[in-house]
């Protein structure tokens, strides 16, 4: 990794993050270059004769033109390696805990810190038989990195098949052993070690891509039962400010029912990633029964933090995903939040003086943006498993104005749209999904799942939905007359509506046991409101009044089952139902 | 003792707006300070703004005017803006670049520091939770304010910000036994006036000499308000993480501030984004706001009270929708309430404190504050889909319910909301307000508190108080 002394250049201007050297033209495209006597990291955005442009990863102030260029002859590329779980780094992969170490309460420029810790010894255990021939992406030893997850280490995907010729015993092993000796198709020979560098930019392979056939379970019952997201598909969370994106993120981070979280803190709050730091130690994964953080690889670029580094903060994240769904893991990708990394390509655009489209943002954004979305997906991998990334991206549109690009683009390049709404925000209904603006187009993709193991849920689902659209339309109505003014009939709409809205949508994530809600409880809880709804609606067609509906002695226990029924205890709705129907029967007794 | 820097240039290439370019530098830094003497003698101070190929490009701090292209002396200086810190600082007055403006001699600080700071490293910051009351029930009971927020007041003009933020001054402090504070105060582009209601109610309160004043009026330069928060927020810095001091920052306003940035990023003829603003923006403002929280290890910490008034009330403005970006959470003032004379005019639904939730609760302020707080705000939701209603149809047709809730709707903000400027609520005197308040409302209709929080404060109150 050190700098070629050969390739060195001369800065001869500075804008801000955006610079320009001379003598650098036999430096590549999208090099890594270190600037000035503290070495900043920077990366060769244009070339243009002997004049290289380079964005730096850190603040520009002082530098002076004249001041030395080196070219390191290396595209910006994250180590990969066990030791990454746990971990909170910045946008290039500078571990923050040990740039503390050194530079104290803030970051210095200029900190070089490895990525991954060289001193920790990690139980090699090896897998592959001598003698074997291994292609890329096939696994020959492993290191149980955390007590939940198993780090399978590969041959890296770009070598080819090797015939593996040493291969070291097990034992405890540091970042340098050399872990085996295999030769590759051209006849040389290569050493396999622990951890390898990837190029942030470029997609690691898969053999082929899978048909997405099972919803990333989240634990967020507005999104599991209503809006589902696939494994390996793309959600989009766009938002105002103050309507709860990062709480969302946050419960996702906690609750998905992934094997690894990649979270991309990017251009947001400092305080949020403190949030995550001391919270997640302390919960306890509801299906391995360990630490969230076990399984959990944090990057914070915050919105202090240099411009430059935010924009590629977001494919250092993806890179780390696309690693260990090569190992065959099924990962979540949330990134908070792509419209300040989008903000980000403006800035720099905006400093190499591009021609702006839209708002002042590059043409190419939507480019970007797709090309980051389709990292996303459940594929084969070259070791022969099915893995995924899912990824869940934060939008922040500037007035709350979904007609604004970031906003646009996004929702072509993701499938499924978890609308924030202001109005849901203002009256604390958390997560504030409104049902009118969002989708799932992964509806049909998923619904076969359902059907094998709850059958019941996508009809629940249908007739949840239908209850919420009716009664957006009759609310038009009842805020011109007045609620009284409708029939029965309708205003059991409405009531009903409310009851959706308060009993099983709105969710609270500070409650021990509101904040995470199993498969079980939830199609639970929807019937026990589609049987609700349907017997009110038999009642009032046979004479019966609202009035005495919403006198059902039942009605608290349901009103409060969210949080009086904990998951595992989720077969107590069923008790719950057929209190529901007994108390219709009894109406339905006095009717009669 | 020779002056800093190196090489005195004569001469300018060309003089625009706040910036000047320079031509035949060497050995000059991105981002240095600029020492200019005009061709009247005077001396201002500036940045270099971009630098290459022999020329450079220096924003002016105290503004251009009387520049001349041939009788310009520049110097650079070789370091960044740097300001003094000193706890000798509280109890003075000082201009935007840290320079003193109350007479009295300049300071020799304990250390000099750049005003633009370094970002704080997110892994060593502490997460704020302890409550400060503020006497405010609006506040204290809706949108708790903890120690280490960075909490903004969304204005407009004519509103009562200033009252409200003197007021939080005043009477901010901890449950929980008090401890070394200090204010410092950042004024950007407002009227003297605005300054000396501050100055009169630090006097008054007696707190004056815990306060620092950095000062850059209506009518200094717009150029020097860029720097005057970095100032106040360089030596808020100093005295929290070094001298282990709690620190209240009020910076008022900050949409002063923003348009002193469009000016520059106009200037420099760069491309705009929403409303002629630049579109580094956010990331501008997020290097003041991210200057606030408590860190690992560190005693003091740095709450943060931006102010500013929201252009035409719109609060979908860039400069309050990017600070709520950034922010945790806003206080909104509402026109409509102010009208009615209601103060503080609190708006009850957009106003929202982020941090509110850990900050508050059990061992904090007290067990059922979490879910009284949800309820009030669920029930005033609601009183607002009721006040729309009864307007289209007339009061006298709501159900009865209905009607419960507009005098609850009422009493919440004549009652609840409504406080004198010196009236100092405890918490405790704010949740029972708030449990008062519930009262009015029939018990099934508050499905956000648990059974045993509605047995113990709902049930026991309403038999022994007769109604």
């Amino acid at each position: 990794m050190n700098p070629q002394p050969d390739i060195r250049g001369r800065l001869v201007r500075i804008n801000g993050p955006i610079v320009e050297a001379e003598g650098l033209g036999a430096a590549g495209m999208l090099d890594v270059v270190e600037v000035g006597a503290l070495r900043l990291i920077g990366e060769v955005i244009r070339l243009l004769g002997d004049v290289a442009t380079i964005q730096v990863y850190e603040n520009t102030g002082g530098l002076k033109p004249g001041d030395p260029v080196f070219a390191t002859g290396r595209p910006l590329s994250v180590e990969l390696g066990p030791g990454l779980l746990g971990s909170i780094f910045d946008g290039i992969q500078r571990p923050l805990p040990a740039i503390a170490k050194h530079s104290g309460l803030y970051i210095n420029r200029g900190e070089k810190t490895e990525p991954l810790d060289r001193s920790r010894a990690w139980p090699f255990q090896p897998v592959a038989a001598l003698g074997s021939r291994l292609g890329p992406g096939r696994v020959f030893g492993t290191v149980r990195e955390t007590p939940s997850i198993e780090h399978r280490l590969m041959i890296p995907p770009d070598w080819g098949e090797v015939e593996v010729l040493e291969l070291a015993p097990a034992g405890d092993c540091t970042l340098a052993a050399v872990l085996g000796r295999v030769r590759d198709e051209a006849g040389s020979e290569r050493e396999l070690r622990m951890s390898g560098l990837w190029p942030v930019r470029r997609p690691r392979p898969a053999a082929g891509r899978l048909a997405m056939t099972r919803p990333l379970l989240t634990g967020l019952r507005v999104i599991d039962a209503l809006f589902p997201l696939a494994r390996g598909g793309t959600a989009a969370i766009p938002g105002g400010f103050g309507t709860g994106k990062t709480m969302t993120q946050h419960a996702l981070a906690k609750w998905s029912e992934a094997d690894i979280i990649v979270y991309i803190g990017c251009g947001e709050r400092g305080n949020e990633m403190t949030e995550v730091l001391r919270e997640f130690p302390e919960i306890i994964d509801p299906r391995t029964g360990r630490s969230l953080m076990e399984r959990t690889v944090l990057i914070a670029n915050t919105s202090n933090m240099p411009v430059a580094a935010r924009e590629v903060s977001i494919y250092t994240g993806i890179t780390i995903a696309e690693y260990y769904r090569d190992m065959g893991y099924h990962v979540a990708v949330m990134a908070d939040s792509t419209s300040r990394w989008a903000e980000a390509l403006r800035e720099l655009s905006g400093r190499l003086e591009e021609m702006p489209a839209d708002e002042g943002f590059p043409a190419y954004l939507p480019t970007r943006l797709a090309e980051f979305y389709e990292r996303a997906g459940a594929v084969r991998t070259l070791g022969g498993a099915e893995a995924s990334i899912s990824v869940i991206g934060a939008v922040s549109p500037p007035g709350g104005d979904f007609s604004e690009p970031v906003t646009q683009h996004t929702s072509r390049f993701i499938r499924c749209f978890w609308a924030l709404d202001r109005d849901l925000a203002n009256a604390r209904h958390y997560p504030a999904i409104g049902w009118l603006g969002s989708y799932s187009e992964y509806l049909p993709d998923i619904a076969p799942w359902w059907a094998e193991r709850a059958p019941e849920w996508k009809p629940c689902r249908d007739a949840l939905m239908d209850v919420l659209q009716q009664e957006v339309k009759l609310q038009r109505i009842a805020k011109l007359v007045g609620p009284d003014a409708l029939p029965d009939s309708q205003r059991l709409i409405l009531f009903t509506a409310d009851l959706i809205k308060n009993a099983f949508l709105q969710q609270n994530s500070f409650d021990d046991i509101d904040m995470y809600c199993s498969p079980e409880k939830l199609t639970g809880m929807m019937q026990i409101l589609e049987l609700f709804h349907r017997r009110a609606r038999e009642l009032l067609q046979r004479g019966g009044t609202l009035a005495a509906v919403r006198e059902l002695p039942c009605l608290e226990a349901v009103l409060r089952m969210k949080h009086a029924i904990p998951n595992p205890e989720a077969a107590k709705l069923d008790a719950l139902r057929r209190r529901v129907d007994a108390d219709f029967d009894e109406l339905d007794r006095r009717v009669a | 003792m020779p002056p800093p820097g190196g090489l005195e240039y004569c001469g300018l290439r060309k003089v625009d707006g706040p910036l000047f370019v320079i031509e035949g530098v060497r050995d000059v830094g991105f981002a240095e300070l600029v020492e200019i003497t005009a061709p009247d003698g005077g001396v201002r101070l500036g940045q270099v703004l971009e630098v290459g190929r022999g020329a450079a490009l220096v924003q002016v701090f105290s503004g251009t005017s009387g520049l001349s292209n041939t009788h310009t002396r520049v110097r650079f200086l070789g370091t960044g803006l740097q300001i003094p810190v000193s706890t000798e600082m509280l109890g003075r007055v000082f201009d935007g670049l840290g320079r003193p403006k109350d007479g009295l001699p300049p300071l020799l600080g304990e250390e000099l520091r750049d005003v633009n700071g370094l970002p704080l490293n997110p892994c060593l910051r502490e997460y704020p939770r302890d409550f400060i009351q503020t006497g405010i029930t609006a506040v204290d009971l809706m949108n708790s304010l903890v120690r280490g927020q960075k909490l903004p007041i969304f204005s407009g003009n004519g509103l009562p910000h200033n009252r409200i933020a003197a007021q939080i001054a005043r009477q901010a402090r901890l449950l929980r036994g008090d401890l070394r504070f200090a204010i410092v105060f950042a004024a950007m582009g407002v009227k003297y006036d605005v300054a000396r209601f501050f100055i009169d109610s630090f006097e008054r309160s007696g707190v004056i000499g815990n306060v620092a004043l950095f000062l850059s009026l209506a009518d200094d330069p717009s150029v020097e308000r860029l720097v005057t928060p970095r100032s106040a927020l360089t030596l808020a810095e100093y005295l929290a993480f070094e001298k282990g001091m709690h620190v209240l920052v009020i910076l008022t306003d900050m949409t002063n501030y923003c348009e002193a940035l469009r000016e520059i990023a106009t200037a420099r003829g760069e491309i705009p984004s929403r409303k002629g603003y630049p579109g580094y923006l956010y990331s501008d403002l997020a290097s003041i706001y991210e200057r606030a929280g408590r860190m690992e290890g560190r005693e003091g910490s740095i709450t943060q009270m931006p102010i500013l008034t929201m252009p035409s009330d719109d609060i979908s403005h860039p400069v309050p929708d990017l600070t709520g970006f950034i922010t945790e959470g806003q206080i909104v003032l509402d026109r409509d309430m102010h009208q009615r004379g209601i103060y503080p005019p609190v708006a009850g639904l957009p106003s929202l404190s982020r941090l509110m939730k850990d900050g508050i609760g059990k061992e904090r302020t007290r067990a059922d504050h979490p879910h009284l707080a949800a309820q009030l705000f669920a029930a005033y939701a609601k009183v607002k889909d009721i006040r729309a209603l009864a307007a289209v149809i007339g009061e006298e047709e709501l159900s009865p319910l209905d009607k419960l809730y507009l005098q609850f709707g009422d009493a919440f903000e004549r009652r609840l909301v409504t406080q004198g400027e010196e009236d100092d609520r405890s918490i405790t005197q704010s949740l029972d307000l708030g449990w008062e308040l519930l009262r009015m409302l029939p018990r099934g209709e508050l499905y956000r508190l648990t059974e045993e929080e509605l047995k113990e404060r709902y049930d026991t109150a309403a038999k022994s108080e007769p109604t």
